[in-house]
This record gives C-alpha cells, sequence and structure tokens, in this order.
C-alpha cells in the first residue's frame, strides 16, 4: 500500500504496481484488516467482498441454473418424444423454451466463467483482489436477482414466452399481453447492469493491479479470453440493454420504437439484438477456450504451443465478432450486397479458431500426454469444438442459411458451440482447480465415469 | 433418390442416405414430389432452380467439411495415441516449437474458406434473381397462423385470394411478395427455395419455380406464436393449362344452388365477420376467404385434411385442435351444423 499523501493520480499509460508494505501493528495495517476481512457471523456471509468466494458463489449459481436448464430440455424432450402428445400446452412450451434458453445463455454460460474468472483472476495475476470488490459483489447479488426474479415468474405461469431472442412485435404489447416480457426486459436489463460492471472490474483489475513482472506476454490464456470477453461486453450489453429498455417503454409507456402502425421498425429489435448477441456468443466461448488453452499443456507435459497466436487469435476473434451479426438475419430480405459482407465476414472469423485447434492439436501432439479427467474432457471439447466451428461454416454461407436458419440444424450448430465450447472446458475446468477450490483431489476413478457419461448423447 | 422409398426410410435412415448422397453424388431425379418424400428434405430434393444452386452447395460443403473434420478428429486421436520416444519424465517440452503446426494449418483452412465463400458467393448471385421476367406475381400475406395468397390482375374484377394453397405454373418463374399481418414470419418452401421472414411495415419478395408438376410442403418458420407449428401451406405445380383451368375457376364467384338457404343465413350470420365468400354478403377479411372452400385440399393451416368431417369438427372444435387459434369453437346444434355444412359443401 502506497503513503495515503500521493494524492495526484499517474496519469503516464505505463502500469506503475500498486504495491506496498503495511507493518504489523501498524494503523494502515488495522486499517487494512477491517477494510478487507469478512465480518463473523450472516452479517459478514453477506456482505464479503473476498474475490474467492464470490467466485465459488458464481459457480454454484451458475451450475444451478444450468440443472434447472437442463431440467426444462428434459420436460420439452418428453413433449417432443412422440408426435401430438400433450404433455405440455402451447403456452407451457414456449415459456419453457424461452427459458430454456434465457437461463443457459444468460444465467449460466457466461456467469459460470465469470466464476472461474473472478476466482481464479487476482490469483493469476497476483493482486489482492478485484480492483472493486465491492462492486464486485454488487455484480453478484445483482445476478442472483435478476435470475430470481426471470423464475419467480415460473410458478405464475407467466414466464418470457417469446423466444429467448424476443423478436417484436410478438413480443410488444398488442401480441403479448401478460407480464411475461416486461419480466424478460426488466431482468435482462438488471443483468446488463450485473455484466457490465463485472466486466469494468476485470478490466481495470488487468491492467492495474498485475504484480510486478506479469508481464503482458506472460498473462495466462484465460486472463486473455476473460479481457477479450470483457471488452466485448462493455461494447455489446448496451445495445441489447437498450433494446429491452426500448421495449419496455413501448409496452409501459406506449412509445413506439417498434410498433408499426406508428412509424416503428421492427427490423430495428433484430439489428439491437445481434449486434450484443453475436459478440456475446464469443463473449460465452473465449474464456472457456483460455481455460482449455491453459489446462490443457499441464496434461501434455509441455508449454502451449504458439501462446503468442493463441493470444492474438483471442483478440482477433473478438475484433471480428462485432462484425457478423447480420449473419443472423439473412433471411430478412437485406440487399444481397450486404449479405456477401457478412458472409465473407463470417467465414473470416474461423481462421482464428483454426489457430486455436492446430495450437492444441500441436500441443498433444509434441506433448506426452497423462490421462486425467481434465484431459479426457479437453480433448472431446476439441472434437466438439471443430464440429460447432464447421456447421458454423454452413450457416455462414448466405444460400446454405437460407435453408438451416431456423431449423435443427443450427439449434444443433448452437448446442455444440455452446456445450461443446463451454460446458466441456467449464467441467474441465471444475476438475482441474477443484484442488486449487477445495484443498483435496478428486475421485479420478469417478472422474472417467463422468467423462463417459457426458460423452454419450454427444 | 428414386420415389420407391416410403417417408419412413428418409426420417429413419436419414445419416444413410445422406452419406450415400456424398459418396455417389446422386443428383435428386425428378421424383414425384407428392409427399412420399419427408416434405422438407431440402438437403436431398430440390425441384427448381432457385433451390438447386444451393443443394449443391451444400452438398460440397457437407463433404468437404466432414472430411477436414474427419482429418482433425484422425490427427487427434494419433497425436493423443501415438508412441513417443523415451525420455526424462521429468522434463518438459520446449516452448518455441510446434509453430509449423499452426501456420500450416491455419493456412490450408485459410485456402479452403476462401474457396468455399467465393463459391457460396457465386452461389448467391445464381439464385438471387430468375432466368427471365416472372410470369406470376402472387402476394402471401402470413396471419396468426395462416397464410392468405393474393393473385392480382390489373382488372380488379379478375383479382381473387385463396388460402393456404398456392398455385402456380411448371417451369416458370413466379414472384412471391411478401407481408405480414401481425407479427413477423417466414415463408418456406424448402424444396423450392430458401426462406424470408415477412416482417410487419416491409415488403419483402422472393421467387420460387418448380420444375416438376407436384404438391410442395411449405412451412412458417419463424415463431410466431402458440400455434406457429401449424402453419403451414402448399404449393401445387400444376401445367400451364391446368392452372390456368384453376385460376379461371378461383375467378369465379361462389354458385349458390337452392336449398341451402339456412346454412348461407347462418354463415352471414355467425362467420362473415371474418370470413369472405364471394357472390354473397359475406366480406370478413380476417380469416381465410371461403368462396372455392372445397377446391383445397387441407384446412385450418395444414392442420386435417379437407373432408366434410373434418371440416364439421374444426367448425365445433377449433380449439381443441389448434388452441388459441382465431377461429373459434362454434355452438351450434345437430340441426345448425348440417345446415351449415350442405352450405358449405356447395363451395366448389
Amino acid at each position: 500500500m502506497k503513503d495515503v499523501d500521493q494524492s495526484t493520480p499517474d496519469v503516464s499509460l505505463s502500469r506503475i504496481p500498486e504495491v506496498g508494505f503495511a507493518p504489523i501493528g501498524s494503523p494502515a495495517e488495522r486499517r487494512l484488516a477491517e477494510l478487507w476481512e469478512s465480518a463473523p457471523g450472516w452479517r459478514g456471509w453477506l456482505s464479503t467482498v473476498d474475490h474467492k468466494t464470490i467466485g465459488m458463489r458464481y459457480l454454484v449459481t451458475a451450475f444451478i441454473f444450468l440443472l434447472m436448464g437442463g431440467v426444462e430440455a428434459l420436460i420439452m424432450r418428453l413433449q417432443l418424444a412422440r408426435p401430438d402428445q400433450t404433455l405440455l400446452t402451447p403456452e407451457q412450451y414456449s415459456q419453457l423454451f424461452t427459458m430454456h434458453g434465457v437461463t443457459m445463455i444468460f444465467l449460466y454460460s457466461l456467469p459460470i466463467l465469470s466464476g472461474f474468472s473472478n476466482y481464479l483472476w487476482p490469483l493469476m495475476l497476483g493482486s489482492r483482489d478485484m480492483a472493486f470488490p465491492r462492486l464486485n459483489a454488487l455484480s453478484y447479488w445483482i445476478f442472483l436477482f435478476a435470475g430470481i426474479f426471470l423464475y419467480a415468474s415460473f410458478p405464475l405461469g407467466e414466464a418470457p414466452n417469446a423466444g429467448w431472442f424476443n423478436y417484436v412485435p410478438f413480443a410488444g404489447l398488442e401480441y403479448n399481453t401478460g407480464p411475461n416480457i416486461d419480466v424478460y426486459a426488466l431482468g435482462m436489463v438488471l443483468l446488463g447492469i450485473s455484466t457490465t460492471v463485472g466486466a469494468i472490474n476485470f478490466i481495470v483489475t488487468l491492467f492495474r493491479m498485475r504484480a510486478p513482472g506479469m508481464s503482458i506476454d506472460r498473462v495466462p490464456i484465460l486472463v486473455w479470453g476473460t479481457l477479450t470477453a470483457s471488452v466485448a461486453n462493455i461494447f455489446a450489453v448496451p445495445s441489447v440493454s437498450l433494446a429491452f429498455f426500448l421495449l419496455w417503454l413501448d409496452r409501459q409507456v406506449g412509445t413506439h420504437f417498434f410498433d408499426v402502425l406508428n412509424g416503428g421498425k421492427p427490423l430495428l429489435w433484430q439489428h439491437l439484438f445481434w449486434m450484443f448477441g453475436h459478440p456475446w456468443v464469443y463473449a460465452v466461448v473465449l474464456p472457456a477456450m483460455g481455460i482449455v488453452s491453459d489446462a490443457l499443456p499441464t496434461f501434455c507435459r509441455r508449454p502451449l504451443v504458439g501462446y503468442s497466436a493463441v493470444a492474438l487469435s483471442t483478440m482477433a476473434t473478438m475484433l471480428l465478432g462485432f462484425g457478423v451479426w447480420i449473419h443472423h438475419m439473412f433471411a430478412t430480405g437485406l440487399p444481397t450486397l450486404a449479405l456477401s459482407f457478412f458472409s465473407a465476414a463470417s467465414m473470416v472469423i474461423s481462421i482464428p479458431s483454426a489457430v486455436a485447434v492446430f495450437a492444441w492439436l500441436a500441443t498433444i501432439w509434441l506433448g506426452r500426454p497423462v490421462f486425467n479427467t481434465p484431459f479426457l474432457f479437453f480433448a472431446g471439447f476439441v472434437i466438439l469444438f471443430v464440429i460447432g466451428g464447421l456447421s458454423g461454416v454452413m450457416t455462414a454461407a448466405v444460400p446454405l442459411d437460407l435453408q438451416l436458419n431456423e431449423t435443427y440444424f443450427i439449434v444443433a450448430h448452437l448446442h455444440y458451440v455452446l456445450l461443446g465450447i463451454n460446458v466441456f472446458p467449464v467441467v474441465g475446468g471444475i476438475y482441474y482447480w477443484f484442488p486449487k477450490f477445495f484443498g483435496r483431489m478428486m475421485n479420478e476413478a469417478l472422474g472417467g465415469c463422468r467423462i463417459n457419461r457426458a460423452s454419450l448423447p454427444t | 433418390m428414386n420415389n420407391s422409398e416410403s417417408g419412413f426410410r428418409h426420417g429413419v435412415a436419414g445419416n444413410y442416405a445422406f452419406f450415400l448422397c456424398i459418396l455417389a453424388a446422386a443428383p435428386a431425379s425428378a421424383a414425384s414430389s407428392e409427399n412420399d418424400v419427408a416434405p422438407l428434405n431440402y438437403f436431398l430434393h430440390s425441384y427448381g432452380p432457385a433451390s438447386t444452386p444451393t443443394m449443391v452447395l451444400g452438398w460440397v460443403f457437407a463433404a468437404l467439411l466432414i472430411a477436414i473434420f474427419s482429418s482433425i478428429a484422425l490427427l487427434l486421436v494419433w497425436a493423443v495415441f501415438r508412441k513417443r520416444p523415451a525420455v526424462d519424465p521429468r522434463s518438459i517440452g520446449r516452448e518455441d516449437e510446434g509453430m509449423p503446426w499452426i501456420y500450416i494449418g491455419t493456412g490450408i483452412s485459410t485456402g479452403i474458406l476462401f474457396a468455399l465463400a467465393i463459391y457460396a458467393l457465386i452461389t448467391l448471385n445464381a439464385i438471387a434473381n430468375p432466368t427471365h421476367a416472372p410470369a406470376l406475381t402472387l402476394t402471401v400475406t402470413g396471419y396468426d397462423w395462416w397464410w392468405k395468397v393474393e393473385y392480382e390482375d390489373d382488372d380488379p374484377t379478375r383479382s381473387f385470394a385463396t388460402a393456404n394453397e398456392i398455385h402456380i405454373p411448371v417451369g416458370q418463374p413466379v414472384l412471391v411478395k411478401l407481408k405480414s399481418a401481425d407479427v413477423i414470419h417466414a415463408f418456406w418452401v424448402p424444396m423450392l427455395a430458401g426462406k424470408t421472414q415477412m416482417i410487419p411495415g416491409l415488403a419483402n419478395q422472393q421467387w420460387i419455380q418448380a420444375d416438376v408438376e407436384g404438391v410442395y410442403g411449405g412451412q412458417c418458420t419463424q415463431y410466431c406464436g402458440v400455434q406457429h407449428a401449424h402453419m403451414s401451406l402448399e404449393i401445387v405445380a400444376q401445367s400451364e393449362d391446368e392452372f390456368r383451368t384453376w385460376q379461371d375457376a378461383q375467378r369465379g364467384e361462389a354458385e349458390m344452388t337452392a336449398g341451402i338457404n339456412a346454412g348461407k343465413s347462418l354463415f352471414l350470420d355467425r362467420c362473415a365477420g371474418c370470413h369472405a365468400i364471394r357472390g354473397t354478403e359475406a366480406v370478413g377479411a380476417h380469416a381465410p376467404d371461403l368462396t372455392h372452400l372445397n377446391s383445397r385440399r387441407l384446412i385450418a393451416a395444414g392442420l386435417l385434411t379437407n373432408t366434410p368431417d373434418h371440416l364439421a369438427q374444426w367448425i365445433t372444435h377449433a380449439q381443441d385442435l389448434k388452441p388459441g387459434a382465431r377461429m373459434p369453437s362454434m355452438a351450434l346444434t345437430a340441426t345448425e351444423l348440417n345446415a351449415l355444412s350442405a352450405f358449405l359443401s356447395t363451395l366448389n
């Protein structure tokens, strides 16, 4: 800790590590303890700002949401097991498939990665905690509240029901009179705050609080992944928060942003949603790819091949990720020239992914792999990543996408991407860092059973 | 694929058909499209120039990408299990080796991607516009949950509207203007063309062409509400003569035969608020035009075949068959239902 009287902020771009020393028993040390120690009892439990506790809470909460989303998927599969079953009414089915998407995409896939990053980020960077510990706690509590808020609509039978993409005018007041969409809109605005606050925290911590000597070519790939995801979130989330806020205004106070009869534009919703939606895809896969890039080499007993190339490919993916959103909208009647540009951009974005895939392959090839449970998950991840990526190349071709869009092909593609690129690294990462989290190893034999079960449906 | 194969085989043995197709590059022969093939199987069946280039593109992409996937999977398995020279178990590999993997792998991937992108753009250009001016222009409007089909003519008395069944002359490009009356729908007849969204306030369009006579299934492909699944349509491709005959018949007003006055007045009283029958005072515009109801193969946007029994069921139990549909379940006595059915049976 630096002297208190250093009041002039340093505006140079070089990073000055914020390190100092507080002698035992000094007022500074007491003040530090007062600030950083969690209070005992339930008040301390509620008010803790310890990044490890918050990280673990993110992991546990997101995992519970994963299970809930999984149950929703199972109920839907039961309904779909045979034609014309009556297990669910159409309205119940609509709510289930909407909440399945909302849960998996917003309440599981990013929060679980925030959990890893929260727990590991200061440990990897050598900082005391996150740059803004209270903001970090705020970010978690808002996430939890938004999740509970969204799910509270379920028992009332008023859950969001217009698909997670929530296209207007179907999500507008004229065709959706219940509180369903209002719940979704407010929940998303809240989640947007949580995500933005968290992203700022990660970025500031990385730029201001790295340990001395933690130069930019030494930070783990997970840090690169979380950095790019956080930057992507800061630029992408305003788009969706705005979209949902405008929709909420349309519904509550009768503004006309999306209302055709009064000059509103339904297509605007699709643009705003996917300008966020596609960078978000990379926000939920880049940190997970970082988990693999960091943990896979351990089990290959060698460093990652092409560290710089993988780090650069992470950045390239994020930058390109902002220029491909139209590939969700090829069927909206845009001119051929516009379609061609976004089609080409969507193909180009596969190139950085190819860099990562060949870096992993080379790491395994040149290494001497040991077949512990995490390695099996990471090897499985490579296969699923390739399937997800190659099927994405098919959807990037406009003529093919005009057939494939809105079919089970897309459902399969996005599940390969999210299950393969998010869930597999996450589960492997939990096995990998479990001893760090809990101070004991997991059972290797049971882990082998787990990977077999996990691989079955894929 | 030939038409002796049942739809069941296509569904269950889809994967085998897929690989056989890749291996033999078997072109989809002009099979009858009378729904003995899976009606939405655009991967193996195409019957017009707006979709055939896409189908071939799909084969090339699928074959190439499967080959790439197989190579990478083999490489991974090989990398995991290959025999390694004995080294000191405590040693770790060098940091700077292995870069050729990335250079070569990424180089090859980039080359293939550029080739695929160029091929896809050429295909996009090929299907963007028909080779000659469309012979026919019609307007399809999406409603919750059915399709209004309007055939316009310079002479308004020759214009007519029908629902859920589009007749087109075979071998000619047809321009389809796409509109929506409520929420976003998407018009998709996979064996003839890709899909286009129908967005309120926007005037979209696409062209289709069927080179083989037959019936082609279509489906709404943008989630539009609880009965989205039951919003299908059919395209009937006919020879020029048959199409003209059909068109002339559709232009005519409903012929009123004697002895159906009870059913007609019931219709005007209970149904005319939404449905229209040209030649009567029923001019409702919220629901399908029923002037030539019995010329259609299906009712309720593809939910039921058009038989008198189904029609009676639909009228009295619409909300059980298609919950949430705008069509109410009409409370009718048996006498009323018979009278109404008798009247509707005259709408040829």
